[in-house]
């Protein structure tokens, strides 16, 4: 069962059933990645707008590669060469861009919702690549798919997810994500970084805030770690000696979990901060397929967006 | 827009015997089966290139190694509105470089599904030489193609529909030719 997608701002408002759909969708794109010829010429004539307001590589380099192998051509607004800086309205760059007849805009802010303003005010597709503490509706996705690779499935699965929950937008898709999966999910990390009312983010959502790492890795089969962010580390201060000691994803700390426990981490990731390297680099470690299918779940999302589509009694032959 | 059905073009064991004999012609024209590779354009011509594969595992006894092509990221034609389309994956276990390949499909019609494919064969490799295999070749071509084996030609005009129903997929085995009313 085929679903229409105007917009992907987030993952909240997505059924279990659509966030599936994406998954199965992003399968024809795995396999794309490991072909000798990567590029399809399916989004030959299209434009797809990235527009970064705020700093990012690796995001970025992810859907310019998935707009690339699908035969887009792209536009490229970065921050610190945007007029913002000479006082432009967000609304105002936006427009311009989408003067220059785009077939969608993919966007990240720092501001929360400001995808979501968007989408109200052009009449284009919006995907969200990030938006303040809000959402990171792809790389949720992203993460699934390499779960469920893994896995077989999303279904019940004990999921922990350590560092800065607060600030964290990749948390918090991922919590809705895993919650429609019936996931029970730990959030774990100092105090201050990880609020009481993530506990009810979603209604029916199994999240549970625990302060010792040791208790939060128990029994679990997926453990993400989440990149801190060194800028943080000041308010209030935190030293980084006291966040390894406590916080660390080491080998030991690591045994407490399943046997054979997922670890992923969404990037940018630094060595002996948040994550041992021995963890990074070991045998549970996702972190290089995470990049891997990342490409492909864009890839899926730019193809059902922008992609004209066609009618057919067959669904496998519409002109024969 | 009502679909009317006209006649039925083969039956069950027509299905087969064909499959039998344009198995044998591509051994045959093969000269052997050695560097010979099937791939089935989803989704019909997936069971077809099975079958076919099978009965050649009968005549002579040689495993012919089968794959399955999905097109749609290779369509011309994906503007003609509606429902977006259902991706599926390709599953060509093989290497396709100098490979000997037979494209299996059930209908050829205006030959776009073929350009399709043969885009999508040549993103994995470089075969040796391409051939196209069809149950039913209705006419009405729009591209300079053509199949090296055909199991039945019927006239048809534009407003009919060839109908190829297989077990696997429709849960019944015929070819029907079937007509748009208006």
């Amino acid at each position: 069962m085929p679903f229409r997608f105007g917009h992907m701002l987030g993952i909240e408002a997505l059924s279990a059933e659509e966030i599936l759909f994406l998954l199965d969708q992003s399968k024809p794109f795995q396999e794309i990645q490991r072909h000798p010829l990567k590029k399809l010429a399916t989004l030959r004539g299209k434009t797809v707008a990235l527009a970064f307001f705020e700093n990012s590589t690796r995001t970025r380099i992810s859907f310019a590669t998935a707009a690339s192998r699908l035969g887009a051509d792209q536009m490229n607004l970065q921050a610190e060469a945007s007029s913002l800086k000479k006082g432009e309205s967000l609304l105002d760059t936006v427009r311009t861009l989408d003067a220059m007849r785009p077939d969608c805009i993919v966007m990240r802010h720092s501001s929360s919702g400001a995808p979501d303003f968007v989408a109200r005010n052009l009449d284009l597709p919006v995907i969200n690549a990030g938006d303040g503490t809000h959402e990171h509706p792809t790389q949720a996705l992203l993460d699934a798919l390499t779960i469920r690779d893994k896995r077989g499935t999303l279904n019940g699965l004990n999921v922990t997810i350590l560092g800065d929950i607060l600030h964290s937008r990749v948390a918090r898709s991922n919590i809705h994500l895993l919650s429609k999966f019936g996931c029970r999910i730990t959030v774990c990390g100092p105090p201050m970084w990880v609020p009481r009312e993530i506990e009810c983010i979603a209604p029916g959502a199994a999240v549970r805030r625990v302060i010792r790492i040791e208790e939060a890795l128990e029994g679990a089969d997926v453990v993400m770690t989440l990149r801190v962010q060194q800028e943080r580390m000041h308010e209030p201060s935190l030293a980084a000696e006291e966040y390894v000691l406590q916080y660390q994803l080491t080998p030991e700390r690591l045994q407490l979990a399943k046997p054979d426990a997922l670890v992923l981490h969404p990037g940018p990731m630094i060595r002996g901060l948040e994550i041992d390297p021995a963890v990074a680099d070991g045998p549970q470690s996702c972190v290089l397929e995470q990049v891997t299918n990342g490409v492909a779940v864009r890839m899926a999302i730019l193809f059902l967006m922008v992609a004209d589509t066609f009618s057919e009694r067959d669904s496998s032959h519409a002109a024969d | 827009m009502r679909i009317v059905e006209k006649n039925q073009l083969m039956t069950a064991t027509e299905i087969d015997r064909t499959i039998q004999r344009l198995a044998a012609e591509i051994v045959e024209k093969s000269g052997g089966t050695s560097n010979l590779a099937l791939i089935g354009i989803r989704r019909r011509g997936v069971p077809l290139s099975q079958r076919i594969a099978q009965s050649m595992r009968g005549n002579g006894g040689v495993s012919v190694p089968v794959g399955t092509l999905d097109i749609t990221l290779y369509r011309d034609d994906l503007s003609k509105v509606a429902a977006h389309p259902v991706l599926q994956s390709s599953e060509i276990p093989f290497t396709v470089d100098d490979k000997d390949i037979v494209l299996v499909d059930d209908v050829l019609y205006t030959g776009r599904t073929i350009r399709a494919a043969m885009n999508g064969l040549f993103d994995l490799g470089r075969p040796k030489r391409v051939r196209l295999c069809v149950l039913i070749d209705r006419g009405h071509r729009e591209m300079p193609i053509e199949a090296s084996f055909v199991g039945r030609n019927v006239q048809t005009s534009d407003a009919e529909i060839v109908e190829v129903r297989l077990n696997e997929i429709d849960h019944e085995e015929r070819v029907m030719l079937v007509e748009r009313v208006d």
